[in-house]
């Protein structure tokens, strides 16, 4: 049990383990850098759309007026829009969160649909008065302070 | 005056605390006159950081509106369950609460731990009590919880609706016992590498305490998944919330340094290793806290925004952490001798489960960071579980394959032949059983492998019991197994989850009625109902399932007036093969109701799991605490024997 082995086989283990800390590192540097185009705006999806399907989120302001409720009864579609009046129109189908209403901020997670329409799984609004999502925090000057009072929001 | 004597007892106890550093300190050096109070400051230390506490749970039970923390965060028409548990549910208490857990650990270690050489005892104090001092500055000049209102409120704000919770309101204090219960290991750690002594008795005596905190941690995390389930409504039970991952994290690191320890203690292997993930683990444990409390990310955990406190706990992070990585690098040198091993050994795959975790630790906190680095940067990403799920699924499953296996390999070095049998029953397992639910059901890659590796885990889990009388397995190796088990369990419960749940979304009419898995739903109709400070619609729903005996279902859409907020309470029911779970949603204008329903197979399994792992983690605490007992005495009654033996060698 000589010293020199001793020494040997750390320094196998301790490449062996960095080696995989930075797999793991490069594997979630790479994915992350995928997720950088996870959020949307309305004017940035009209400019530069992303892959039909592809998970993403959509966060901008309920159009007033848009919102309309489909015969069945739980499928819902409504814009949402931003300060370049850029406008995405978005349909879901599920319960909304409570103070999901027009005018006021959103997060829709979906994908766009085939038909150019936002097909969202997941609607993030109001919890809490002290918890606003992040994309919606600082959008833009003038709809912040606008969603400093109305929005609030979800979580993922 | 109660809300005084709170903080005066809070001055005290650091004060103690500057004692118990300066003391342990100089004991350094050789004798010091501060030397024997070191313990006893500790011990001290911590009763009256339990009294601060106390008395803030008066000043809450009493609903004491001349103070600001009672009347920022309570109402006198809350139930006094809530009321106590409003007294942790913000940020001043929950600090303190943090305060109090440390110090409470601190003084038991002082009050009990007497098998590692004084010197290092007292500089693991000595840690201790400076990573206490930071938190006692951080309460008293920047987030005092007794701090007074100059006229009193005349009445409170309330709290959070989401946390008028049964589950909620014991949630926090098991998390921050197991959070705050590894700063133990993080001294135990600093101490050892400042005295030079890591040895197998520092990991035999370091492995308790990390025990109990990691079974407070698996508990906390699995209460907090549950609660995410059924009071948000989302049918979900992990969402990737950075408040989820800063518990998730710890949990990690804690998970790794406890199999380190045990090749440390039995081994006398992986010294500078262990030594690093207990420093890694307490980070995780700051850097949680600092997500959660400085404001820098939002979730819904998360308190009010406050810069200044999020730079008093990032200067405290970078304190600490710092610091252990200092003398971490200047003496890890010096301890870093081991013993060898082969690749196939128990160490081998103790090493290779402590790689993986590590991988996963490090995929959650990019991820989790990763939204402030760009932020720096002014770019807006938010990351979420099309990132997560993969990039830990990389390195779980393979770390879940060696799991099936490594127990069952001896220390030192193994032949391959001594357990190809029960390897080819695993793999064969687990290759049929993807097979066979693959073609039946095609449920997806990631749920299918899960399926597959859950039940080759499980059955993998009880061959270190084979061949063994069942009786004399020591209560450790029990432990191990049902933890493993549990695993499995959990495993199979998201996997089959995933894969297998049924939704419907309808508008009814009351009674109108639906069909989801097997089960008649029918809603009855919806009611006004109220309750102590909300009032509600409440669903009623009959399902029965293939025409059997009908159950009520009663969701409900609650509507709290202080402070105004709404609230889904799903319905649950519970049957041996998963839970039907019903959310009552808006009135559309033609007089319909939503109804949100899910079939969710297996789905109890995961939190079933959960306390399986908890528990195993229980039984392995007692086993070691029995068995240093048992060496304890048989040491003893050597030692009498020997002086029996002196006494008629005089005679």
């Amino acid at each position: 049990m000589s010293a020199l082995k001793a020494k040997h086989q750390r320094l196998v283990l301790i490449v062996i383990a960095l080696l995989v800390l930075v797999a793991a590192g490069l594997l979630a540097a790479w994915s992350l850098r995928n997720q950088a185009n996870y959020f949307y705006l309305p004017s940035q999806m009209a400019e530069n759309p992303p892959e039909t399907g592809q998970a993403v989120r959509l966060g901008g302001m309920v159009e007033q007026g848009s919102l309309e409720t489909m015969p069945d009864g739980v499928t819902i579609a409504f814009v949402v829009t931003d300060q370049d009046e850029a406008r995405v129109p978005v349909r879901y189908r599920g319960i909304v969160p409570d103070l999901f209403v027009e005018g006021s901020g959103v997060v829709a997670e979906g994908a766009l649909a085939a038909d150019g329409i936002f097909e969202a799984t997941n609607l993030l609004a109001k919890h809490d008065e002290n918890y606003v999502p992040r994309e919606l925090q600082e959008m833009d000057q003038h709809q912040a302070a606008k969603m400093a009072e109305e929005t609030t929001v979800g979580i993922e | 005056m109660i809300a005084e004597l709170g903080l005066a007892a809070l001055w005290l106890a650091a004060a103690l605390a500057a004692l118990q550093l300066a003391g342990g300190a100089l004991a350094q050096r050789g004798e010091t006159p501060l030397q024997p109070l070191v313990r006893p400051a500790a011990i001290l230390q911590g009763l009256l950081a339990g009294f601060a506490f106390v008395m803030l749970l008066w000043v809450f039970a009493v609903t004491d509106l001349s103070v600001k923390l009672v009347a920022a965060n309570s109402h006198s028409l809350k139930p006094m369950i809530f009321k106590i548990a409003g007294a942790w549910g913000n940020h001043e208490g929950s600090m303190l609460l943090w305060v109090t857990v440390m110090a409470l650990a601190g003084g038991l270690i002082a009050l009990i731990e007497r098998r590692l050489p004084e010197r290092t005892m007292q500089a693991t104090l000595a840690a201790q009590g400076f990573v206490a001092l930071g938190f006692y500055a951080f309460l008293l000049f920047s987030s005092n919880p007794f701090e007074r209102l100059p006229v009193p409120a005349p009445e409170g704000l309330g709290l959070n609706p989401l946390l008028q919770d049964i589950g909620l309101a014991f949630h926090p204090p098991t998390l921050y016992i197991g959070y705050v219960g590894l700063s133990v290991a993080f001294s135990f750690a600093v101490g050892a590498l400042l005295t030079r002594q890591v040895t197998p008795e520092f990991a035999r005596v370091m492995r308790p305490w990390v025990l109990g905190a990691w079974v407070f941690l698996t508990i906390g995390i699995t209460a907090g998944s549950y609660w995410a389930y059924y009071e948000l409504g989302w049918g979900g039970w992990w969402f990737w919330d950075p408040v989820e991952n800063a518990s998730l994290m710890p949990w990690l690191a804690a998970t790794a340094l406890l199999h380190s320890a045990s090749v440390l203690a039995a081994r006398d292997a992986l010294r500078a290793w262990t030594i690093m993930l207990g420093v890694v683990a307490f980070s995780m444990s700051m850097v949680g806290t600092f997500l959660v409390r400085s404001g820098v990310l939002t979730s819904v955990h998360a308190f009010a925004v406050d810069p200044e406190r999020g730079s008093f706990i990032l200067a405290l992070l970078a304190l600490y952490i710092g610091g252990a990585l200092l003398v971490f690098a200047l003496r890890a040198g010096s301890v870093s001798e081991g013993q060898r091993f082969a690749a196939l050994s128990r160490e081998g795959a103790l090493v290779f489960n402590n790689v993986m975790l590590s991988a996963i630790l490090g995929i959650v906190l990019l991820g989790t960071l990763y939204p402030l680095l760009t932020e720096a940067f002014d770019v807006r990403v938010s990351v979420g579980p099309p990132y997560f799920n993969p990039a830990s699924a990389i390195f779980a499953i393979p770390m879940l394959l060696v799991m099936a296996v490594g127990p069952l390999l001896r220390w030192r070095g193994d032949k391959f032949e001594r357990i190809s049998v029960p390897v080819a029953i695993t793999v064969a397992i687990v290759v049929t059983v993807a097979l066979i639910i693959g073609v039946a059901t095609a449920p997806g890659l990631l749920p299918l492998l899960g399926l597959a590796i859950s039940i080759g885990l499980a059955v993998a889990s009880f061959w270190p019991l084979k061949g063994r009388r069942l009786t004399r397995v020591p209560l450790a190796t029990w432990g191990m197994v049902i933890a493993h088990f549990g695993i499995a369990i959990a495993l199979f419960g998201m996997a089959s989850e995933g894969a297998f749940t049924k939704e419907r979304l309808i508008a009814l009419a009351p009674g109108g009625s639906t069909e989801i898995a097997g089960w008649q739903v029918t809603l009855e109709g919806v009611d006004p109902v109220a309750g102590p400070n909300w009032t509600a619609l409440e669903g009623h729903l009959l399902a029965a399932r293939d025409g059997g005996e009908p159950v009520r279902l009663d969701p409900q859409a609650r509507n709290f007036w202080a402070p105004p907020q709404e609230t889904t309470e799903s319905a649950l029911l519970t049957r041996w093969d998963g839970q039907l779970y019903a959310v009552l949603g808006d009135r559309a204008s033609d007089g319909r109701w939503q109804l949100r329903l899910w079939w969710k197979p297996f789905v109890t399994l995961i939190w079933y799991g959960g306390l399986l792992v908890a528990l195993g983690g229980v039984l392995a605490i007692i086993g070691r605490v029995l068995s240093d007992l048992k060496r304890r005495r048989i040491r003893v009654l050597a030692a009498e024997r020997r002086s029996e033996q002196a006494m008629g060698a005089v005679s």
